[in-house]
């Protein structure tokens, strides 16, 4: 901490380093934010190369942003927060798309929400809300009236065309309009309803005959606002909302959730508690990269593996059911521990399923991987480099298939990983085949967590005690877990009441979805569709 | 072994009794034409089911089976389902051509019913260039995809026309090599004849390596001809949604559909004709007890029976392999299996010359 205030005095002496949540959060002035961004970047001790994500906040006489910079070299983390110049009808920020290639979308999303406008990003267009909206929600300010935003009952409006604001050399900013696609582009719109979008999501696609010149990817249609509705809510409703992003993470998203609510407010939960949750987490895991392999074959045309496949996460399905009562939004995690205790036969139905797993991930090996045609059609289709997947932000067994070893639980371990035994999977090749094949090792290692767990599930309470109303400290947290695409990053502002003030979701189905365009510049369609099925997005998951 | 033309010259001499020659054969040619719809109609209404308890087994899942016994009814419930959905018009499509499409598809399968050795005595015409015809017929089907992609107006059935005409026209070459090494080794391209060159032992047997290689390259590429996986690319359904026909309702898809499943039964037919024997049983040189046994399953049922097999082999195919990319598509035809197929005539050349054969 120490060290790290001096380098920054030295890097940018207008930077203030203060500790929150544990690790360090510089602040600085809008004109020193970019060069401090690349210093941050690009000094040797340093090297924040992992933009974790913007947080954009609205504290009335101020607004401006949170970057979350992580390290993949020396593991360590800070939050720079940048107050935004400018009155609230134009307030303004350097964007660092330069530096980190992912911040171009996550600033369309803070200019979404808040409508801050990042000088020098090329695309400064709405990212989830429609071109013609009024307002921006997450000001403090915003007014919901239908009667401002009515329901359009009319075709949807779009664009070709997207501004910028430019920065001249005499530092004057200009707004600028640009081209997205030519007047002679063929674009393809490969989405709203298309069946290998996986959802509601529109790739619109210039292509040459059968060669892709560049995607649009356009989202947004099943934004829903979570961020904003969990700012009208209770701590513990806030917690029903992650059931319905990545729906095949509600595990693992809740149990984050949970433990940030937990440190917030202070509380211990049983072993039991934190061994069921690690026990479901896995479980969801494993049924999550199932669907994967099931849907990613039927994109490649192989459609009899979604059923071998879909066998093994039916038999999850089930025992989820017997102890969570349901089979999709779980709702089971809960603040100080978990909704109810394990079904009786759950250790048995447990070892049932390890009994079987081996075989089936044999025959998957034999059915798809070993296929012919399927290595023709991934491998060497969209690599990833390690360099770009970090610029990017991939994360996940996306980011894992790049070589980038980005998995929280031994990153960042949180509840009991630290215990358990189990190997990161990480492979060097980043093309969809290795995509394929680290997701495939890693049904193999969760089973080897769930076999560790299974017979030592502690006796104790499975809920402690909590208060029915949960009131938070003045504060601000920030905590990271690994969902099953990725890594998933809460950042909860609290004003000492009882709902959040501002509560921000970073997903990794976002930046998934947004590397799909470096990926497939002047691919196929048909690898299109192998690129996109195999960064495995979820579109709930970006849209939120 | 029974001689079906008896029935057939029966029917002949029965009308011309009392008709003049003209009117006996519009009767004929009437009667034969809606003899081939209600077999077409049945044979598309099997291979439905077919298909769909095929691949229900090898997806470890049951098929239909809840209309009619073993879901026997299925196909014919969902035949008509589609004959009264409604025919939906388009604004700004080439009403013309896209009306006109579905019939073609359907037209160039119906034609090439026409030269199939159905049984011993059972064709509706048997002239000297029997298979040549059916390539040439065969050939129209893309013709009406191409046209069905341009008139839609739909970017997603462009591709997929332009998909569908690169890759049939390509694999019309491997087809068409790998006939002429087998008329190569029949010495005939009249169906009958080649039917009857067979009668001691089947082509696949004769012709050993150099038609077992045409057999395979046949399969191949008969499969990428009638647009099924793993070559379904014009029609990709998680790429192009359901390309070249996405526009297509009503029965007019139901065309489609129908002339997809007897393309495979063609494909299967011409496979079982030229290396198979076509309607002949299975006989073996000097056994001729069991030819004689052989000889007492009917013809038909022969024939039926080895395309029925054989379309099997393409279903599996199907249902097993992902799909290729359209530069691989090419690539496997303009690199491999063309110059194998022309290596191929020359050897069968060879073979025939020099009496290599048995």
């Amino acid at each position: 901490m120490a060290t790290l205030q001096e380098k920054i005095a030295k890097i940018c002496p207008a930077a203030t380093v203060a500790e929150v949540d544990g690790a360090p959060m510089i602040t600085v002035d809008e004109a020193h934010w970019h060069d401090l961004a690349k210093a941050l970047r690009d000094d040797e001790d340093l090297s924040m190369d992992y933009l974790v994500t913007i947080v954009g906040y609205d504290h009335v006489d101020t607004m401006g942003c949170v970057y979350y910079l992580m390290s993949t070299r020396h593991n360590t983390n800070l939050g720079v927060t940048v107050a935004a110049t400018g009155d609230r009808t134009q307030p303004m920020l350097h964007s660092v798309t330069d530096l980190w290639n992912i911040a171009g979308l996550y600033e369309r999303e803070v200019f979404d929400f808040f409508g801050i406008i990042f000088i020098n990003n090329p695309d400064m267009r709405r990212l989830f809300l429609s071109i013609d909206w009024k307002g921006y929600p997450l000001r403090k300010d915003y007014d919901a009236s239908p009667n401002i935003n009515p329901v359009p009952v009319d075709n949807e409006r779009q664009s070709d065309f997207t501004q910028s604001w430019v920065e001249g050399p005499d530092g004057k900013v200009e707004e600028k309009q640009l081209e997205v696609f030519g007047p002679d582009d063929f674009v393809v719109n490969i989405g709203p309803q298309h069946p290998a979008t996986h959802g509601v999501l529109r790739f619109r696609t210039a292509v040459d005959g059968e060669t892709i010149k560049k995607i649009d990817v356009y989202m947004g249609y099943i934004h829903r606002g979570i961020e904003k509705l969990c700012e009208t809510q209770g701590y513990p409703q806030t917690l029903h909302y992650l059931d319905r992003m990545d729906y095949f993470s509600a595990l693992n998203y809740h149990h984050g959730l949970c433990i940030l609510y937990e440190r917030a407010a202070g509380i211990e939960i049983s072993r039991r508690a934190q061994v069921i949750r690690v026990m479901m987490d896995e479980l969801s895991r494993i049924a999550s990269h199932c669907l994967f392999m099931g849907t990613f074959c039927m994109d490649l045309g192989a459609t009899s593996m979604l059923f071998y496949t879909l066998r093994v996460r039916e038999q999850i399905l089930d025992i989820l059911e017997r102890t969570c009562g349901a089979r999709m939004t779980f709702n089971y995690d809960c603040v100080g521990g978990v909704m109810q205790d394990l079904d009786a036969n759950f250790q048995h139905d447990v070892k049932e399923l390890l009994k079987v797993l081996p075989a089936n991930i044999k025959e998957y090996n034999k059915v798809f991987v070993g296929n012919v045609i399927a290595k023709n059609r991934m491998e060497g289709v969209g690599v990833l480099s390690r360099e770009d997947a970090i610029s990017y932000g991939v994360t996940g067994p996306n980011g894992r298939a790049s070589g980038w070893a980005c998995d929280i639980r031994k990153w960042r371990p949180y509840s009991i990983y630290p215990e358990l035994q189990f190997d990161e999977i990480t492979r060097t090749e980043g093309d969809s085949m290795a995509r394929f094949k680290v997701r495939l090792a890693e049904i193999e290692q969760s089973a080897r967590i769930l076999e560790q767990l299974v017979d030592n599930i502690p006796e104790g309470e499975y809920l402690v005690k909590v208060p029915k109303v949960l009131k938070l400290p003045v504060g601000q947290w920030f905590q990271l877990v690994e969902g099953c695409r990725g890594v998933f990053g809460m950042h909860l502002e609290s004003d000492g009441g009882t709902k959040p003030a501002r509560l921000k979701f970073a997903t990794p189905s976002l930046p998934a979805a947004g590397v799909v365009d470096h990926l497939t510049r002047g691919e196929k369609i048909a690898d299109l569709i192998t690129i996109g099925g195999s960064m495995d997005y979820i579109v709930p998951d970006m849209d939120r | 072994m029974y001689d079906l033309s008896v029935i057939t010259d029966a029917i002949h001499s029965f009308l011309a009794g009392f008709m003049p020659s003209w009117l006996t054969v519009t009767v004929e040619c009437v009667l034969i034409g809606v003899g081939l719809l209600l077999a077409y109609a049945l044979l598309a209404l099997f291979y439905i089911y077919y298909e769909r308890k095929f691949c229900a087994a090898i997806q470890c899942r049951l098929g239909p089976n809840r209309v009619g016994p073993w879901g026997l009814l299925q196909s014919f419930a969902d035949m008509f389902k589609i004959l009264i959905k409604e025919l939906i018009s388009l604004n700004n499509t080439d009403k013309f051509l896209f009306a006109l499409a579905p019939y073609l598809v359907i037209l160039a399968s119906m034609l090439a019913f026409a030269v199939l050795p159905w049984g011993n005595g059972l064709q509706i015409i048997d002239f000297n260039i029997g298979i040549f015809f059916l390539l040439a017929v065969s050939s129209i089907g893309v013709l009406g995809i191409l046209l069905a992609g341009w008139s839609s107006n739909n970017k997603f059935t462009l591709i997929g026309a332009m998909r569908s005409g690169a890759q049939m026209v390509s694999y019309e070459l491997s087809i068409s090599l790998s006939v002429i090494t087998m008329v190569c080794l029949a010495g005939t391209m009249s169906v009958g004849g080649i039917v009857n060159e067979q009668a001691d032992c089947w082509f696949i047997f004769k012709g050993h390596i150099p038609a077992i290689i045409a057999f395979i390259i046949y399969m191949i590429a008969g499969t990428a001809e009638t647009n099924r996986g793993p070559f379904d690319l014009p029609e990709a359904e998680s790429e192009l949604t359901a390309g070249y026909h996405t526009e297509y309702s009503g029965i007019h898809f139901g065309f489609f559909y129908l002339a997809e499943y007897l393309n495979l039964f063609i494909v299967a037919g011409v496979a079982s004709l030229l290396f198979f024997g076509g309607w002949m049983p299975f006989h073996v040189p000097g056994w001729d007890t069991f030819n004689h046994i052989m000889d007492y399953i009917p013809s038909v049922v022969w024939f039926l029976g080895k395309a029925i097999v054989l379309s099997g082999i393409i279903i599996w195919f199907k249902w097993t392999f992902p799909r290729l990319r359209i530069d691989q598509v090419l690539a496997m035809e303009w690199k491999y299996l063309m110059p194998i197929g022309l290596f191929n005539l020359a050897l069968m050349t060879c073979c025939v010359v020099f009496g290599w054969h048995l």
